[in-house]
Formats: C-alpha cells, structure tokens, sequence
C-alpha cells in the first residue's frame, strides 16, 4: 500500500496542482454557468446524489455493459474467425478497419429515429465505439502465438483445438485485457454520446438536461462520476489482469 | 533392425531451385547416440523435421520401428534448441503437456509421471515454479524431461544446449549421456560444435554439402562413459582437426 502510494505520488501531486488552477481560473472568472470550480461540482454531486445515483448512473451502466458483452461477444467472434481461417481475415479486417471512418455521433440521431428512445439506440453507439478495437487487438493476440510453440505440440500429436487452448488462448490473454482496458472507457463515452443525443435517462442525459438549465456545475457532475466510474473499473480489470497474467512480455 | 531407416529421401523448400535433401539414405542402430554435424543452413534441421513430421518429403520414405511415420504418432520426442517452455504453466504443468495431448493416462497417473520425470532429471521440488525462475540449464533439464515424457524410444534433440554458457553445457553433455546409458534411448542430437559431438556420440554423421545425398558417418574410438579428458588423447584431437578441416571445406564453398 505505501509502495503504491509512493508510486502514484507524482500524478497524485500533478492532478492536484491541475484541481488547484482549475478552481484558483474558475473562482477568478467568475461564471459557473460555464465553468464551475471543482468545489461547486463536487457540492453539486452531493446535491444530486439521489437521481444520479439511482436513477441515472444504472441507466448509463445498463447501456455500458449490454454494449461492452455485444462488442466482446463480437470482437471476440470476429478474431477467432480471422485467424482461424486467413479468407475472412480478408474478407473481415478492411470492412473492421472501415467501420471506424464512420462518424458515429453525426449518425447517432439517426439510430434515435431506427430504435427509439429505448436501450438499444444507445448500445449500437456503444458497440460501434469499441468493438473494433477489441477486435484488432484480440486479432493481433491470437496472431502473436508463437509458431515453434505450435509445431513442437503437432510433434505431440496436438490437434487444432489443443493449440487453440493451449497456446493461442494464453498468448491472447494480455492482449485481451489491453482491449478490455481500452473498451471500458470508450464505451461509457459511447453510452454518454448516446445518452446526450436522445433519451429519457442516463448520466448523458442527466448532463444535457442541465445544460438547458446553464447549471454548469450540475453539467459536470455526471461527467465527473462518469470518469469516476471508468477508473474504477480500469483499475479492476488492472487487477484482475495482474493476478491472471503474470508472463507478459516474457516470451 | 533399426529404429530410424531413410529410403531414398527428398525434400525440397517452396520456392527453392534445388532439393536441399537429395535421395537421402541412412539407418540408425536401437539404443545408439549420433551426433549430426554440419555449418548452419546446411539443412540438418530439415532431417529432424521430416522425421518428425512437420514437414512432408518430397519422395522416398521414413521408417520408425519398421513402420512408415505417416501410419505412426507418438513415435519421437523432439527437442529444439529453444526450450519452449510456456510461460504461463508450473514447470509440472509444462512437462504434462505431452501426456494432456497423447491422453493415454489418468490425471492421477500423470501426476506420478510428472513428479518421477523432475526428479530423473533433478528438478524435484521446482513442480510449482514458474519457468522464469530456473537457471538457463534446469530449463533444458525441465524440456528435456518434457521431451522424455513423450514416451518415445526415439529422440530428436536439436541444438538444445547451443544458448547456455560454455561450463554449463559441458555439464549438460555430461549428464545428458548419463540419462542416455541409463535410460537406453536412441538420441539424435544436432550440433556444429565439433567436441560436443565427439563427446557425445558414438558415431558422427557428418553434412558435408547442401543438397544432403549422404551422412558421412565417421565413428568416435571412445568407450562409455565418458570423461572431458578422453578429449585429450592423441586420436580424438586428431579426429576433431578432421572434422573441423571437412566442415570448413564447407564453408568456403
């Protein structure tokens, strides 16, 4: 514990200082209609506990976590199949790598007008958000399986299947994780973009909804539980992943 | 009878103009220690991987047992030179892989295995490390009992001891032979180390030329066992010149 205090102490000492100037700028200009000081959003997080909590933040995690299963069930489907047989890698990756020049808040409100105020407007924002790195990243896990690895199982007598599991499994691992790592964030962005573009509830939702209101403080204070949340959720993959894979960059 | 036979044996690389093995043929005696001998890139490592089945001859056929591989599994251990041991499985995971794969014995059964295979090759009490903390030699001593549980009479080790330092591959040929005589396997073992090879083999099979159309066998006068000072007696230090001058005559080719 006091290791990883020390550890941290640099970046603990860096936010600080940006909290510091933040609230010094803010308190100077005077106009928290636009931009409140940290102080006013957290008093304003406390205010608003309730709906926040209860109301919206379940909302905005129902979208998260439906988009986050869909996107890994997808990436994950998606690299299997790729690397398993090099036709669909042709045929998948460019259409993968093209799915990312869409601008997806400039057709968000178009999936508003296709599913409705419902769940699922949002979730395809969502998955369009983060399943192509999870995708790319897996894809790139499976390829990094070593070969020799590979041909002295076939001396074995290994089957496809055993070098699936036994090797591309564990070599996928840590790339997992990253995309994992990464996709978390992004799709409570996703879910947020999705949210702020057309629903009845949600943290997004809860934002703009205060905007109209030139809250400031109450615009933020969502955003800053939605950074909250996505730490603390990085840092249980982190952990997670710590304890599961222990050979990254050994081999 | 012998364990290994090459009748007429080709292989040819994709993409290649020439066989780099050419009508190959040669036999390997039950229970014997060869060494193949050659510079790198002749094609040594070819032969291992025909033999074990990784790749396909062009023409002619390999025998195991009298059998033709094609027909056969679990007919040879093969060691590379990297010990490929997977960093995310115990030591005692990593040496029942063989048997997960063959699935001939019960869990229990492997457990036995596994543990009675450790201390064969000293390593008893490191079942539950992890690959990264053993030294470079216990790592070949952990792939080599890995290659041992494979089940197989005939081994193929190739250049397994070529990364570790000069003292602690002496003290792998060493101990090598030792589980050699006592284990009665036949071993074919890849180096182009000259001394390693007269030390450890009964005959030398030497590559002389890339396309291989034949192994020179060139028989080492020393009985077993074996000590580093028998390196010293007037026949075999004129026997390793010999050998140094004909793969040096490949080199400047």
């Amino acid at each position: 514990m006091k290791k990883a205090c020390k550890h941290d102490l640099p970046a603990l000492v860096f936010l600080f200082a940006l909290l510091m100037l933040w609230q010094l700028g803010a308190m100077r200009m005077d106009a928290a209609y636009i931009l409140p000081t940290p102080l006013q959003i957290l008093q304003k997080l406390w205010e608003l506990r309730e709906p926040l909590f209860t109301v919206h933040l379940p909302a905005t995690m129902l979208v998260t976590l439906v988009g986050l299963a869909i996107s890994l069930a997808l990436g994950l489907g998606l690299a299997v199949l790729m690397d398993a047989r090099p036709f669909f890698q042709k045929a998948i990756y460019p259409v993968v790598v093209a799915s990312q020049t869409i601008p997806t808040t400039a057709i968000a409100p178009l999936f508003v007008l296709w599913f409705g105020y419902e769940i699922w407007s949002k979730v395809l924002v969502t998955v369009l958000i983060t399943f192509f790195p999870i995708t790319i990243t897996v894809y790139d896990g499976l390829q990094s399986a070593k070969l020799e690895m590979a041909e002295l199982l076939l001396t074995y007598g290994a089957s496809k299947r055993d070098i699936f599991l036994k090797i591309k499994v564990p070599c996928t691992l840590p790339y997992f994780f990253s995309a994992i790592k990464m996709a978390i964030p992004m799709s409570i962005i996703g879910a947020a973009i999705g949210e702020w573009l057309g629903a009845q509830s949600g943290l997004g939702y809860f934002s703009r909804r205060m905007m109209t209101q030139l809250d400031g403080a109450g615009v933020f204070a969502p955003i800053v539980l939605l950074s909250a949340v996505a730490m603390l959720a990085v840092a249980l993959v982190a952990t997670l992943e710590k304890k599961l894979v222990r050979w990254r960059g050994e081999f | 009878m012998s364990i290994l036979r090459f009748d007429h044996v080709s292989y040819q690389y994709p993409g290649e103009a020439f066989n780099t093995v050419d009508d190959l043929s040669f036999q390997v005696e039950p229970g014997s220690f060869h060494c193949i001998i050659g510079v790198s890139g002749c094609g040594k490592s070819t032969i291992f991987r025909m033999i074990n089945g990784l790749l396909q001859p062009k023409s002619g056929v390999i025998e195991v047992n009298s059998a033709p591989i094609g027909e056969q599994t679990h007919y040879c251990g093969y060691m590379p030179q990297k010990d490929l041991l997977f960093p995310w499985r115990t030591v005692g995971e990593n040496l029942a892989l063989p048997l997960e794969i063959q699935r001939k014995c019960s869990k229990a059964e492997q457990s036995e295995r596994i543990d009675a295979a450790l201390e064969e090759v000293g390593l008893q009490g490191c079942r539950n490390k992890r690959p990264d903390e053993l030294s470079g030699g216990m790592r070949q001593r952990a792939a080599f009992a890995r290659t041992m549980l494979t089940g197989s009479d005939l081994l193929l080790l190739d250049e397994p001891f070529s990364a570790l330092d000069y003292f602690t591959r002496i003290s792998m040929c060493e101990w090598l032979l030792g589980q050699w005589q006592k284990h009665k396997k036949t071993i074919l073992f890849i180096t182009h180390d000259v001394e390693e090879a007269i030390f450890l083999s009964s005959s030398v099979l030497v590559v002389e030329r890339t396309p291989i159309r034949a192994l020179r066998e060139i028989k080492v006068p020393l009985e077993y066992p074996r000590t580093r000072q028998d390196l010293t007696r007037p026949q075999i230090v004129e026997l390793r010149e010999r050998l140094v001058e004909l793969l040096r005559k490949q080199v400047s080719v």
